[in-house]
């Protein structure tokens, strides 16, 4: 072993071994800290910028303007259907109950009047809680027998004045309000996410267990 | 400050440290694998808008109502209709698979020519013009041979407008074999002439929901048997009131498990209990009186050959456990009845234990009671003009299956005969068979011989919806529409406590170039032009379903299901047998050590309709394990036949030696071999073909000496270690 190691044959005892100078260990550390800082910044603030790409609505929508002149709250349009199923989306023919013309004097509602009820074409609204294929969900058995709120999951949307900008994701196409505005996954409200975690830590909470894996994958 | 290789090499590091500190990858990870959920080449259903419509199921004769869910034109899940009287919103798991005959891989998806050799299921396709101008030929050569008697039709029923389309063109032209698959349901209908002496068509239907207390001889009441939704609703009902059940069976089958008590015979003295119970009902004078012809005759009989004691012994039985049965079952408060007709009843069975048992019936008074069992009329309401000039042309010509004539007027077909008569005289007495809805080659016992008499049949035109074993030995394909894409009435027959007819309607267009077979029919005949084409006044088939059916057409169309009322037939004198007829239940070399008997369940679906691939997925692995069939043994069998659970072995009969897996359960009888029916298909479905064996390839057929149809419940057979 020894033969293959000269420059410590050659050393006296006690002295160090003669190495080719390097960097020092401070500049090390600082460049370890600044790779550390950028990448904390990359992830925490430019990341979800990237991320999500911002889409406006056709047109804009207020909530509150409604709610004030309907008499059964969200389900006054968010209707359910007969066979229980929930309607989501009002549709063109709903909102044409009333829309056939132009009532106020909202831009608004000229676009969606001229361009969408003269032309029987349905509004393309982009969908912020539209979950992906493979979830089932039915409102019926949330709203109708949890009776639980809309605004538990959805927050204070009946209460909005204008549409928010939708921001979807680049890699799944889904809606910035899935995972929730805050990046980590920090939830102040219940209704700042709609993973699954957020539906099944109210189904702990309140029924004791997650439930199994094909109550929502069928 | 001196930077270089190590400085990079840290910000590297530093900058890996700080990503896991940030929601980056975590974040990454989670959408990458929403991602690859969402590539456009994955089969998803369609968003849009979801309708309902109703219509009816026939994948089996049980008669239940559906309803379709659909995202825009495309159907993606069938369910129970709520309002229907049959399944209430029940469905089996058939019936939920339906989607899959639909789209599946074995639809006929064209008129098609055979190019290859019988038995290969392989085709050319044509178009319908072409198709139709080859069956107009045929027809053509044997009218102008003079042979137009020749020409046969086999179907899955005789009810509705498109088996009797079919039995009108035959009639038209001068042929009176028109035949039907038998089922138990025929089985009875020949007890009804028998012993009742009645002439007509009767159907037999039973008052399960008010019975006090049933006696299966091996009916898996709660596995299919008649109307499979309608039977589990009926065993809720006796489940509610306690109704008690007993079952006679070599198996503990789901409905023996069900039932309060199982009662494990020897196999092929189901009959023999069925007497030795008349016999303790009257040596205890307990029989219901009434208008009985052969009453003495009969109860000699029993005395001298079918004693409590004799039967005892020869079903292995307790003495006094049969008479406490025939007391309890001939109590008047018990409001019984016995039933058979084994498994899902799709087969025709032994008429000694079908007379049996009906005896049985007779003697509590339970025939045209409350709670027990009925002879109705069958439905006539289907008349055409004309139709009884063509019946008494047809009248006097024989049938080749003799059926009604001779020897066997009990039957009103005995498609059983056919394959045996073919291959005993060398040469087919069949010129032109139709095949519509029906699946003979796979549900015939005695496959080898089937098939070799259908290679001899020289021309043979299908209507299959699908491709099945049958339409491997057809020559033209002329596809029907599926039962989601046509109307059709369907008179349901399977027992029900009141006559009922459903209309199927076209809840999606016709993914293929498919046609209903009543207009493929109706062309056939026009095409014939002359006499043939004016026994066809209808501009289609559509236009027949509404001249036909009348003031009901509309209703159908509305409501999906027509329910009548049918009043019992009167069934003047009965009379009881002086002699039991003496043929084994148990075909087969009586050298062989074991006894090798069907098993039937509502995974596996033995009749002309195969299992979809959904349905083949619910199969446990004791019945199918990869391809192969499992057979079930005793542990005792297990031992003296050298077997291990889970182990190969061979399976011999008469007839084939197969390779199937073993599986050693405590739930069935000594020297008993219990084998799944439905399996073993060939259907050029790469999910279905090549897993088992069909259950027909290894039993002999045995024809029944008073019915005629085929008797046989099992064979003998040897398992041996592979």
């Amino acid at each position: 072993m020894s033969t293959s190691n000269h420059e410590a044959d050659s050393l006296a005892p006690g002295e160090a071994p003669d190495r080719k100078q390097g960097a020092p260990g401070g500049v090390i550390v600082l460049f370890f800290i600044v790779g550390f800082a950028l990448s904390m910044a990359f992830g925490w603030l430019v990341f979800p910028k990237l991320l999500y790409s911002e889409k406006n609505q056709p047109f804009d929508f207020n909530h509150k303007i409604h709610m004030d002149l309907v008499d059964s709250g969200c389900e006054s349009c968010h209707v359910f259907r007969e066979d229980g199923t929930y309607a989501g989306v009002p549709t063109l023919a709903q909102c044409a109950d009333c829309h056939q013309d132009v009532q106020g004097e909202s831009k608004d509602e000229e676009v969606f009047v001229n361009e969408y009820v003269a032309n029987e074409k349905e509004v393309p609204w982009l969908i912020y809680s539209r979950q992906p294929d493979c979830v089932f969900f039915s409102h019926a058995a949330h709203v109708k027998m949890a009776e639980m709120e809309c605004k538990e999951c959805h927050g204070d949307i009946g209460e909005s004045e204008s549409l928010k900008v939708y921001r979807e994701n680049r890699i799944t196409g889904y809606s910035q309000d899935i995972w929730g505005e805050n990046i980590a996954g920090i939830r102040k409200n219940t209704w700042d996410g709609m993973k699954m975690t957020d539906c099944g830590k109210c189904h702990e909470e309140r029924m004791g267990s997650k439930g199994p894996c094909f109550q929502c994958h069928k | 400050m001196k930077i270089d290789r190590r400085s990079f090499l840290a910000l590297g590091l530093g900058a890996a440290a700080g990503t896991a500190f940030t929601p980056l990858p975590w974040k990454l990870t989670d959408d990458a694998s929403i991602w690859t959920q969402n590539w456009r080449w994955l089969p998803l259903p369609e968003d849009g808008d979801v309708t309902y419509e109703t219509t009816a199921c026939t994948l089996c004769p049980g008669g239940c109502g559906i309803r379709v869910r659909k995202v825009k034109d495309r159907i993606v899940k069938i369910e129970g209709l709520p309002e229907h009287p049959v399944n209430q919103g029940g469905i089996c798991a058939l019936g939920i698979s339906g989607t899959q005959i639909l789209y599946g891989g074995s639809r006929v998806t064209s008129p098609m020519r055979r190019s290859g050799d019988r038995g290969k299921n392989e085709w050319t396709r044509i178009t319908w013009d072409e198709a139709l101008a080859e069956v107009k030929a045929q027809i053509n050569a044997l009218v102008d041979a003079d042979k137009a008697d020749t020409i046969a039709c086999i179907t899955g029923s005789d009810r509705g407008t498109v088996p009797l389309l079919f039995k009108r063109l035959l009639a038209v032209l001068g042929s009176p074999n028109f035949m039907t698959t038998a089922t138990m349901e025929d089985s009875y209908r020949a007890v009804f002439r028998k012993m009742h002496g009645l002439k007509g068509p009767v159907d037999v239907r039973f008052d399960f929901e008010n019975t006090g207390f049933v006696l299966s001889f091996g009916s898996g009441l709660i596995e299919g048997w008649g109307s499979p939704l309608r039977m589990i609703r009926a065993a809720n009902v006796w489940k509610a009131n306690k109704t008690p059940m007993i079952q006679v069976e070599q198996r503990l089958s789901n409905t023996a498990a069900f039932s309060g008590g199982l009662l494990a015979v020897n196999p092929g003295t189901e009959a023999d209990l069925a007497l030795g119970l008349c016999h303790a009902i009257i040596s205890g004078n307990l029989h219901q009186a009434g208008s009985v012809s052969g009453f003495a005759e009969f109860a000699n009989l029993l005395k001298q050959k079918y004693s409590v004691d004799t039967v005892a012994t020869k079903t292995g039985l307790k003495a006094t456990a049969i008479v406490d049965l025939a007391r309890k079952f001939a109590n008047p408060a018990s409001r019984s009845v016995a039933v058979c007709g084994r498994g899902k009843g799709t087969t025709a069975g032994s008429m000694r234990e079908f007379m049996a048992v009906h005896a049985l019936n007779i003697l509590a008074g339970r025939v045209n009671a409350p709670g027990g069992v009925f002879a109705v009329p069958a439905p006539d309401d289907i008349a055409w003009a004309g139709d009884t000039v063509m019946t008494s042309a047809i009248s006097g010509k024989t049938r080749i299956d003799e059926a009604g004539t001779g020897a066997y007027t009990l039957a009103d077909s005995l498609l059983n005969r056919i394959p045996s008569g073919i291959v005993e005289k060398g040469e087919s007495s069949i010129g032109l068979l139709f095949v519509s809805e029906a699946n003979p080659v796979y549900t015939l016992s005695g496959t080898k011989n089937v098939r070799k008499a259908f290679k001899k049949i020289p021309y043979i035109v299908s209507f299959a919806t699908c491709l099945d074993d049958t339409t491997a030995y057809a020559d033209l394909i002329l596809p029907n529409h599926s039962y989601l894409e046509r109307y059709q009435d369907v008179p349901v027959r399977a027992g029900l406590s009141k006559p009922l007819v459903n209309l199927t309607k076209p809840v999606s267009a016709p993914v293929y170039d498919t046609q209903n077979v009543g207009d493929t029919v109706i062309s056939i005949a026009k095409s014939l032009e002359g006499s043939v084409a004016e026994a066809f006044p209808w501009e289609n088939y559509e236009d027949c379903l509404a001249k036909t059916l009348g003031g009901r057409w509309e209703t159908l169309k509305e409501k999906g299901f027509v329910e009548g009322e049918a009043n019992p037939v009167a069934l003047g004198n009965v009379i009881l047998p002086s002699e039991m007829p003496d043929i084994p239940a148990i075909s087969g070399d009586g050298n062989l050590p074991l006894i090798l008997l069907p098993k039937d369940s509502m995974r596996l679906w033995g009749d002309a309709v195969a299992d979809p691939p959904f349905a083949l997925k619910i199969v446990p692995d004791t019945e199918l394990k990869g391809t192969e069939t499992v057979v079930e043994v005793s542990p005792k069998t297990a031992v003296a036949q050298g077997l291990e659970d889970g182990k190969e072995a061979v399976l011999t009969t008469t007839l084939k030696s197969v390779t199937v897996k073993v599986a050693v359960s405590d739930g069935i009888m000594d020297g008993v071999v219990a084998i799944p029916r439905g399996l073993g298909r060939s259907s050029a479905e790469k999910y279905l073909d090549d897993k088992g064996v069909n259950v027909c390839e290894l039993m002999e057929p045995q024809e029944d000496k008073v019915s005629g149809f085929d008797a046989v419940i099992g064979t003998r057979a040897s398992l041996k270690r592979a």
